[in-house]
């Protein structure tokens, strides 16, 4: 080879290991940005539930948690007060009961019609109305169970109240419907084609397909949605502070008007109660209560997911 | 869950096939709602500004906060309103976070005026004092706290003071929950309560008149800050109670009707006309909004504080209250110029004219 040649070549070798170095240089900051990023999160979350705590740490040194778990009377407003969080909780648990009663059977149905029955035309047309319904403002539903389902749909049942849980519950239920839909027909999608085919062959029609071979292969999928569904019903909070009431009501009437943790919270925090008092520390010792048992539905709902998922192969 | 994920790959793979012609309805759709927007935002800036006896300062400009009572809100709203047309520049806040919510922002420091539909609390003063906030004590009209039920209840069309207080008196707290407790000739049937919540100053001064001790009341009732989620409860249930201010029956005199209340001398209607003439009693109270007299120095807000003193009469009226005397109005301006600091209303007893030192 010229001696040219050599140079050139012994250029491009260093150029590339040159190249190379850049690489690897970069490659250590990189990592350490998109981990920091992906850290940031975790380091809010931690934040959150560290200063929750704090604050309903100081509440539970002058409330008795026994009392405060078990106590059916709650007043801390007034003057003579009372740390009872059985009303607020059987509230909220009731609406979002009651929200699940009108989101599993329409959503459960809706996801079969779409993932078995619908022709792509259909589907391609109702399933972003559904997605709609997932992004009205849920301000909007709480004022549509006041001003609509309240006075239409319960009155003619001898309905006495405007407030009332079973209104909460029915606006909840329609926004809760396309999250549970959704996910249902996910999980319906992902049973294989060859099982249905196979019952097809086997002279199965379409209803036995869909309620013996998919609906029992997608069934711990509908249920994680369906737990899911729960959890944000749980948290809701514009719909029960507008449509529910504002008393706080031990009752399992659902035509009542019952106050639930998420609309407390939201009427303390709309007056101005200064911090440090007992008052101020409810809000984080509900916002606990709200946390823990969204957290348990949600650890539920994974370890079923995990425990009764049909693999295919 | 990965093939949930499959699928939902799956599903937007397939969507893509027809992107181009939804991109352009998309962004067809897109132009349509920002030009909507556009129209909507200058079609509404101008209106002919017919204000009465306008103070015209174009130099104006910055904020006013007010926060505090939802009784007197409907008249600082008005007055904020009609200042804002004559005032472009301004920015005037009226917020609703209660009497008692309004008071505690105002001795921090946060607000420049206060509503109040009572006097400011000896322990509120000391507040402002231990912040260094010196206020100025402004009635600008005479609210009759009212006592509604629904249109259709034909039986409690007069209430003696006795009656309330046993129906809201601490002691009540699940123990009366039917009408007929109330008054033997009343109906069989469950009572539904709607009152204004701790922080409001028609809740202090209810309590204060019909139970005897400010904040002294049953606990179990629909309370709200908001008077309106009150107009709606009570209108939307046959056997329902519940108290606010005058305006708000005013406002909706076809949804809630008003019970006369018999404070020892008969049965006197909630109206304009019996709380200016002073015979609807023991309810009837002024409304006073507080200045800091910091905030003096904002040319902005004595500017609003002129205007409001100017206007209350007529604006309070408009809204449903019941306007002082002019004499009475006369007196407070010349508090105002003098700037005198310090409450004559609070713990005070006797008439609007007897405390306010014109007979």
């Amino acid at each position: 080879m010229s001696a040219a040649a050599t140079v050139g070549r012994e250029g491009a070798i260093a150029a590339r290991k040159r190249r190379r170095a850049r690489r690897r240089v970069l490659e250590a900051p990189v990592y350490a940005f998109l981990m920091a990023c992906a850290g940031l999160s975790i380091v809010t979350t931690v934040g959150i539930v560290l200063i929750l705590f704090e604050e309903t740490f100081h509440f539970f040194e002058e409330v008795n948690i026994i009392d405060f778990l078990t106590g059916t009377r709650w007043t801390p407003l007034f003057q003579s007060k009372s740390f009872g969080v059985l009303p607020l909780l059987n509230a909220t648990f009731l609406i979002a009961f009651g929200a699940m009663l009108v989101a599993i059977p329409l959503g459960v149905l809706a996801a079969i019609y779409l993932s078995e029955y619908a022709p792509p035309l259909v589907r391609s047309s109702v399933k972003p109305v559904l997605e709609v319904l997932a992004g009205i403002p849920t301000v909007v539903y709480g004022y549509f169970a006041l001003l609509f389902i309240s006075p239409e749909l319960l009155r003619p049942f001898g309905q006495g109240t405007a407030f009332s849980a079973a209104s909460a519950s029915i606006a909840m239920g329609i926004m809760i419907l396309p999250l549970v839909a959704s996910m249902s027909e996910d999980a319906m999608r992902a049973v294989p084609r060859s099982l249905r085919e196979g019952a097809y062959g086997l002279g199965a029609n379409r209803f036995e397909v869909a309620t013996r071979v998919v609906f029992p292969g997608a069934l711990s999928g509908i249920v994680a949605a369906i737990i899911l569904g729960a959890s944000r019903a749980v948290g809701e909070t514009m719909i029960v502070t507008v449509a529910a009431g504002n008393q706080p009501n031990l009752s399992w009437n659902p035509l009542e008007a019952m106050q639930a943790m998420t609309a407390y919270i939201v009427q303390v925090s709309l007056g101005d109660t200064p911090r440090g008092t007992i008052e101020h520390s409810t809000i984080f010792a509900i916002g606990a209560v709200l946390f823990v048992s969204t957290l348990l539905l949600n650890i539920f709902a994974q370890w079923l997911l995990a425990k009764f998922r049909e693999v295919y192969e | 869950m990965d093939h949930e994920k499959e699928a939902r790959l799956v599903r937007s793979t397939g969507e893509g096939r027809t992107g181009r012609r939804s991109r352009h309805l998309l962004g067809g759709a897109l132009a349509l709602g920002v030009a909507a927007l556009l129209l909507a935002a200058c079609g509404g800036g101008d209106g002919t500004s017919n204000g009465p006896n306008a103070t015209s300062e174009p130099a104006l400009s910055g904020t006013v906060q007010v926060d505090g009572s939802s009784t007197v809100f409907p008249i600082s709203e008005a007055v904020a309103e009609e200042f804002q047309r004559e005032a472009r520049s301004v920015r005037v806040t009226v917020g609703v976070s209660g009497t008692g919510g309004g008071m505690k922002r105002f001795c921090a420091g946060e607000t420049d005026i206060s509503d109040a539909s009572r006097p400011i609390k000896q322990s509120e003063a000391a507040d402002c004092a231990a912040n260094g906030i010196e206020f100025i004590e402004l009635p600008v009209a005479y609210d009759g706290l009212s006592v509604v039920v629904h249109p259709d209840n034909d039986w409690a069309q007069c209430l003696t003071v006795a009656e309330l207080n046993l129906l809201w008196g601490p002691e009540a707290e699940g123990n009366v929950t039917n009408w007929n407790q109330v008054r033997a000739a009343f109906p069989d049937a469950g009572v539904a309560l709607y009152g204004p919540g701790t922080d409001s100053g028609t809740f202090d001064y209810f309590t204060e008149v019909v139970n005897g001790d400010g904040g002294a009341s049953r606990a179990d009732f629909h309370a709200s800050e908001d008077d309106n989620i009150l107009v709606t409860g009570v209108a939307g249930d046959k056997n329902a109670l519940g108290y606010f201010g005058l305006a708000y029956l005013e406002e909706n005199r076809g949804l809630v009707k008003g019970v006369a209340i018999d404070g020892g001398s008969g049965c006197v209607a909630p109206t304009v006309e019996t709380v200016e003439n002073g015979t609807y009693a023991p309810l009837s109270r002024p409304l006073f909004i507080y200045v800091n007299k910091d905030s003096m120095a904002k040319p902005q807000v004595e500017a609003f504080v002129d205007f409001y003193l100017e206007n209350a009469a007529t604006l309070a009226t408009d809204v449903g209250y019941v306007r002082f005397p002019a004499s009475f109005y006369d007196a407070i301006k010349a508090r105002w110029e003098a700037a005198e600091t310090g409450s004559l209303f609070s713990g005070a007893t006797g008439s609007v004219a007897e405390i306010l030192g014109i007979g």
